[in-house]
């Protein structure tokens, strides 16, 4: 018998960036929050201190700041009649954990996304004509719009510090910029880091190739910067260890040092760390959550948070697993299509070419945003008449740091160890990179999240089971965007380049291959084909909320954390707006 | 130890000598480096103790290692760099003993994608290759691994590397792969790991380690190139 708690006006599920957001607005508005996170508390002044986090053994390899796979993992299979098999370690992607969530180990690329993007359907269905949308593409809209969501961009921007150059500042075009990018009502917060070597030849290459390349969004931020929250930002020392790692010089935004100080300070808040969520307590007949059920990870304790509220703020597979346990929403069906919880799981749709150069690139001296992005072949930038797909990407020299053990390319056929190796190694360690495209992953039928009915994690929950595979769109639209990647890498006078790797073979857990998970409990307008409304609440329990990358309906070409923590505001402003004067549903089905 | 008559332990005599230099290193004998990395190992004085490894298992990974870092004008060879002992400690430590790996059956015969699947930890593995890579160049070869001459041991790894060498139970490409990644980590890895000795690696290809900022300089070094003496965390600490 779990030992129950006092009642609370909000429990949120996981303290990454929508949980430490939901939080900081929900007690803004005079509610009692309580914050649960299944890993640890974290620090950045006792955990990710000089030296030792500065260990591409301990981070990047041993995944020292990501989930535990012995306590939980996934099972994966790439087609519905398959048998899947767990994940036994990270291999195609690491799970955060812990306070901060992703937002610790993330390499802060901040996009807004495409006007376009957010209504896709409607979009590709009045450019294209409704039959060239393939059956098995299920693609939507998300149910808002970019002009919705900008504020929201504008203030997660500022609660970063990104540091940028626009390139559409009110409708009107901004030399540097984005040229492709939505109206911004504001430029961003600082101005773009220094450009790498790397980035200056993939910029003049670019341009002569008639693309318009732009400095990346970046929330490793270039200068000092103190966001609206009274929290300071240092400026980035370009120390080449970002991604996977938690930043010493406090100068990749995180919730972490961007939210976390307020809300430790502020008695309405309480977080508890070490507090793994098993299950949500529905009343089915009420249709309300009245709380959930978590582990003391500590103790074994077993502990029932009533709450008038519930958000689910965990990462895509934990918000799906917490739905599809409590039996609420219908699941999804692949074979009819039919049912909502688990549809429309995305990944990202990756490639790259090496490019073996002249030039000294001194790939140790980054930052975990690349340097520079051309966005001429994103989503719908382009005609895809008679193409055969639809989708893009942005395209962008990868260089985040020349940690050893795994950035050291040779041009191709040179063998894998041994004295030519070796050579090989020493001559053009730094004198290489890669360029990169980073590319849509558009919901297909057959790819969703379900529970796997043999495998167990730690507790005897079953697994979130992943059917997914690169669909028959991405794989053309991979070929298509490689190839203009292509066209730069030619451009840039490269001695020896490396072969271009389009997504044209299976989904694997060996090579990486990208951590930006979408969908599973998608937003939309109409409960029979979307998990949550557009304010992201849930169309059958009014009083749950679902954050994050699982409402996207599919997932744009851009890394997901500006749009989901965009949403997160957006979503926190109809809670504090509407929702609290009324509780109820907020969209009639 | 090409020499087939030198009895295989003779390799941890040779590794024990690159200790005092990487302390010389440390110490700030900064200067000297460059020559000492390149000199031949001297004869060492006492063999190094293993963690887990057997006699035969360390002897393995040592002409493993030799043979996929060669002792040349670039490095000094994997065994001398450390490889052994970085090996021995992670196939001790959690991550040997199947820390952060999910444990649970039902273990499927299926797809490669699905990646590892064996029920083995990583020393449950080691021990399972090293065994079964022995078994197949004895058979092949008539000698354990560490027995063959350098270019049979390149030409048995190579095999193996292709997937060519049919072992029992275990897959040769995979445990090969598993080897060259440990290889690959004990020689690039920090050398606080106990591999990298004197920070060879990062010597070999310009990687200055982890100094603590390059804000002031990320303009001033733009394609220039960058020599400095490169820094550890044992440096730092």
């Amino acid at each position: 018998m779990a030992t129950k708690m006092k009642s609370v006006d909000a429990v949120l599920v996981g303290m990454g960036w929508t949980g430490s957001i939901m939080a900081r607005e929900l007690t803004k508005a005079g509610l009692t929050v309580v914050g649960l996170e299944r890993g640890a508390n974290r620090s950045p002044k006792e955990d990710f201190a000089l030296p030792g986090i500065r260990d591409e053994l301990k981070y990047r390899l041993r995944h020292q700041l990501m989930l535990d796979t012995a306590t939980e993992t996934l099972t994966m299979r790439h087609m519905p009649n398959e048998t899947a098999a767990p994940m036994r370690r990270w291999g195609a992607f690491p799970m955060g954990d812990g306070v901060g969530g992703a937002g610790t180990h993330w390499n802060g690329v901040t996009w807004r996304t495409l006007p376009s993007e957010l209504v896709l359907k409607t979009h590709l269905t009045e450019r294209y004509g409704r039959n060239a949308i393939p059956a098995d593409l299920t693609i939507q809209d998300f149910g808002v719009t970019y002009d919705e969501l900008e504020p929201h961009f504008d203030r997660f921007e500022k609660l970063c510090g990104t540091s940028g150059k626009a390139g559409n500042l009110k409708g009107q075009f901004q030399e540097g910029g984005n040229p492709f990018e939505g109206a911004r009502s504001d430029e961003y917060p600082t101005k773009p880091l220094i450009m790498s070597q790397a980035g200056l030849i993939f910029t003049e290459a670019a341009k002569k190739v008639g693309m318009h390349p732009f400095p990346t969004p970046s929330s490793n931020v270039s200068t000092a910067y103190t966001n609206p929250e009274g929290q300071t930002l240092g400026a980035c020392q370009y120390c080449g260890h970002c991604e996977y790692f938690g930043c010493e010089s406090n100068s990749k935004a995180s919730p972490n040092i961007c939210l976390m100080p307020v809300l430790n300070a502020d008695p309405k808040f309480e977080l508890r760390a070490n507090s793994y969520v098993k299950n949500l307590v529905y009343d089915r007949q009420a249709k309300k959550v009245t709380g959930v059920i978590y582990i003391n990870r500590q103790t074994g304790e077993e502990i029932e948070q009533p709450a008038d509220m519930v958000v689910l703020c965990a990462y895509p597979f934990n918000n799906v697993s917490l739905l599809l346990s409590a039996g609420i929403g219908v699941p999804y069906d692949p074979n009819s299509g039919k049912g909502v919880v688990g549809k429309n799981f995305c990944l990202q749709t990756m490639s790259n070419v090496q490019l073996f150069v002249e030039q000294e690139i001194n790939p140790f001296i980054g930052t975990g945003a690349n340097p520079a992005s051309v966005d001429d072949f994103q989503g719908d930038n382009f005609d895809h008449a008679g193409l055969g797909f639809f989708g893009g990407g942005y395209l962008y020299p990868s260089m985040s740091g020349g940690r050893p053990i795994q950035v050291r390319a040779t041009p191709p056929g040179t063998p894998r160890w041994g004295s030519e190796w070796k050579k090989a190694t020493t001559d053009w360690y730094n004198h290489n990179f890669a360029i990169s495209a980073h590319g849509t992953s558009y919901a297909w039928r057959t790819n969703y999240l379900d529970l796997d009915p043999t495998y167990k994690d730690a507790i005897g929950r079953p697994l979130v089971r992943m059917t997914f595979n690169y669909s028959e769109n991405d794989r053309k639209m991979s070929v298509f965007l490689t190839d203009r990647v292509m066209e730069v890498a030619r451009a840039a006078n490269a001695k020896i380049l490396g072969n271009p790797n389009p997504r044209t073979g299976n989904f694997d857990n060996i090579s990486g291959q990208s951590s930006h998970h979408t969908g599973g409990a998608i937003m939309g307008t109409d409960p029979s084909t979307s998990v949550v409304n557009r304010y992201l609440q849930n169309w059958e329990a009014s009083n749950l909320f679902v954050m994050g990358g699982a409402v996207f309906p599919q997932n744009p070409g851009y890394n997901p954390t500006g749009l989901l923590a965009a949403l997160a505001y957006w979503s926190a402003q109809a809670i504090t707006t509407q929702y609290l004067k009324a509780p109820g549903p907020m969209m009639q089905a | 130890m090409a020499n087939k008559d030198v009895p295989r332990r003779d390799f941890l005599k040779g590794a024990g000598v690159a200790v005092p230099l990487a302390a010389t290193a440390l110490a700030g004998g900064l200067a000297s480096c460059a020559e000492e990395t390149t000199t031949a190992a001297a004869p060492a004085a006492a063999p190094e103790p293993m963690l887990t490894l057997t006699a035969t298992e360390a002897a393995f990974l040592s002409a493993c290692y030799d043979t996929i870092i060669p002792a040349d004008d670039l490095s000094p060879s994997g065994t001398d760099c450390g490889l052994v002992t970085y090996i021995d400690r992670q196939l001790a430590g959690a991550w040997g003993g199947g820390a952060r790996m999910y444990r649970s059956g039902p273990f499927l015969q299926t797809k490669p994608e699905y990646g590892y699947q064996l029920p083995l930890s990583p020393r449950e593995y080691f021990a399972a290759g090293i065994a079964a890579t022995n078994a197949w160049t004895t058979k092949t070869y008539g000698k354990e691994f560490d027995r063959l001459e350098p270019t049979q041991r390149a030409e048995a790894l190579t095999q193996m590397e292709q997937g060519k060498a049919e072992f029992a139970g275990i897959e040769s490409k995979i445990f090969f792969d598993a080897v060259l990644q440990s290889a690959m980590e004990g020689f690039f890895a920090d050398p606080i790991y106990g591999g990298n000795r004197n920070k060879a690696s990062w010597r070999m290809v310009g990687y200055p380690g982890l100094p603590a900022t390059w804000a002031a300089k990320a303009e001033e070094y733009r394609g220039k190139k960058v020599s400095i003496e490169p820094q550890s965390i044992a440096d730092f600490s």
